[in-house]
């Protein structure tokens, strides 16, 4: 079968419609793996041993266990429980909780990095355990882990394809059916390939940008 | 009440298929890793173009991306494959791309002496890698290796999408059969972890191997 260029620009609207809930969807859910995986990492520092290996615990099994089987979690037997989500709200939160776990790793370096200096003067200058983690331990802590997490957020965004199979009508889903209803799969899945590549290969050019910009705190 | 010694048997058979395709994807991504990582390293600049051009396609788009490409884009080329096939080829086409990033910065972290020791002790370019570089910088990749083995175990679950039977196939066929939700998904999540906790047991064991009569050379 030949490429066929009045068919690309026959699905390209719809392909556009689809890149858009994709993109949705990756913005979603890196602030939900942003704000998830600063949780886990905070209280995975509780001086508690049974909350801290618990959290620990569910973090290695969700980064053990596939996103897809995740998703079909969240989307299938949530609602026997009563919780019905829609699906694009499903799949923000399966991505978020996934990737959380991985971020939460990158915050937990970077809360590591803070010397401990810094914590005994911030509880020498009376302040409170909130105060001394968002005014001093967090805003030298997150600067550094920024390229880290970024990198975490761009795999994400290659995993939003798995979307489609909870029904999420993204990029991948919009092409799938392009492709079904016309019998032809070179164009929409190349283009699909090519969508992600070139958005791919510019975020590693900003990821390089972010890299120069706050890697090098201590140096300055 | 629904028979479940038969539905467990079906996930079990699934996990069969899952764990075939960890092992032979893992097998093609060993092999693509050090190919294009040491590739990348090569003194040709046709090979460390290739070798960059490949791995820079295979990260930038993911996994389910690259199988539904092979599965239905590729028998037009006349190639066509079983889901099996298009499932170890695309998992390990994958992963090797990431294992050869890990392999390029490996033998990068050898110290620049070892290389010149073996210039000043006659080794040719293969024994000079065989002999000296690789055993040092092995250890060193394991640990990576073993995240990467973790997430090809992963990707397998996508395979069920180009209806390959494997564990996250047989769970969807277990849901449409029995209404039943939480067992099938909730067993195959647990066999998965199990999984991926084999595949890290085994890692630290190989480190431990892989290390051996290293002490004294590097930390």
């Amino acid at each position: 079968m030949e490429w066929d260029w009045a068919f690309v620009r026959e699905i390209m609207p719809t392909l556009l419609e689809g890149l858009k809930i994709t993109i949705l969807a990756t913005i979603l859910g890196a602030i939900v793996a942003a704000v998830v995986g600063l949780v886990l990492a905070i209280v995975r520092r509780s001086p508690n041993p049974l909350i801290s290996r618990t959290v620990g615990f569910t973090a290695d099994f969700i980064r053990g266990t596939p996103l897809l089987v995740q998703l079909y979690f969240i989307f299938y037997v949530l609602p026997d429980i009563g919780i019905r989500l829609p699906p694009l709200v499903a799949g923000v939160i399966g991505l978020g909780i996934h990737y959380g776990t991985y971020a939460a790793e990158v915050y937990r370096a970077g809360i590591d990095n803070v010397p401990r200096g810094q914590w005994e003067a911030a509880r020498a200058t009376n302040l409170s355990i909130r105060q001394a983690w968002i005014h001093v331990v967090l805003p030298q802590a997150i600067p550094p882990m920024i390229p880290a997490l970024a990198n975490y957020f761009i795999a994400m965004f290659k995993e939003t394809p798995l979307l489609s199979a909870i029904t999420v009508l993204e990029l991948m889903n919009q092409a799938k059916s392009a492709a079904n209803s016309s019998y032809r799969y070179i164009e929409p899945m190349t283009l699909v390939g090519v969508f992600f590549l070139v958005i791919s290969l510019i975020s590693v050019v900003a990821l390089r940008w972010l890299e120069e910009r706050y890697a090098r705190v201590e140096e300055r | 009440m629904i028979d479940w010694s038969g539905y467990i048997g079906l996930i079990l058979q699934g996990a069969l298929v899952t764990i075939e395709l960890t092992i032979m994807g893992s097998a093609l991504a060993l092999v693509m890793a050090f190919a294009a990582g040491l590739g990348r390293l090569s003194r040709f600049l046709a090979v460390r173009t290739l070798a960059t051009v490949y791995i820079e396609f295979f990260r930038g788009t993911s996994i389910f991306v690259q199988l539904f490409w092979v599965y239905f884009v590729l028998p037009f080329a006349g190639v066509t494959l079983t889901p099996l096939q298009a499932g170890v080829l695309a998992l390990g086409l994958n992963v090797g791309a990431y294992g050869a990033e890990v392999v390029r910065g490996a033998v990068r972290a050898i110290g620049r002496e070892q290389h010149e020791a073996c210039v000043a002790l006659n080794l040719g370019r293969y024994h000079r890698m065989r002999h000296v570089i690789l055993p040092q910088a092995l250890p060193l990749m394991l640990p990576t290796f073993g995240n990467n083995a973790i997430e090809l175990l992963k990707g397998t679950a996508v395979v069920s999408l180009i209806s390959l039977t494997d564990m996250t196939f047989q769970a969807q066929v277990v849901r449409a059969q029995t209404g039943s939700t939480l067992i099938p998904f909730a067993t195959i999540l647990i066999l998965y972890f199990a999984m991926a906790c084999a595949i890290s047991a085994g890692v630290r064991w190989l480190e431990r191997r892989a290390s051996r009569g290293l002490d004294g050379v590097r930390v």
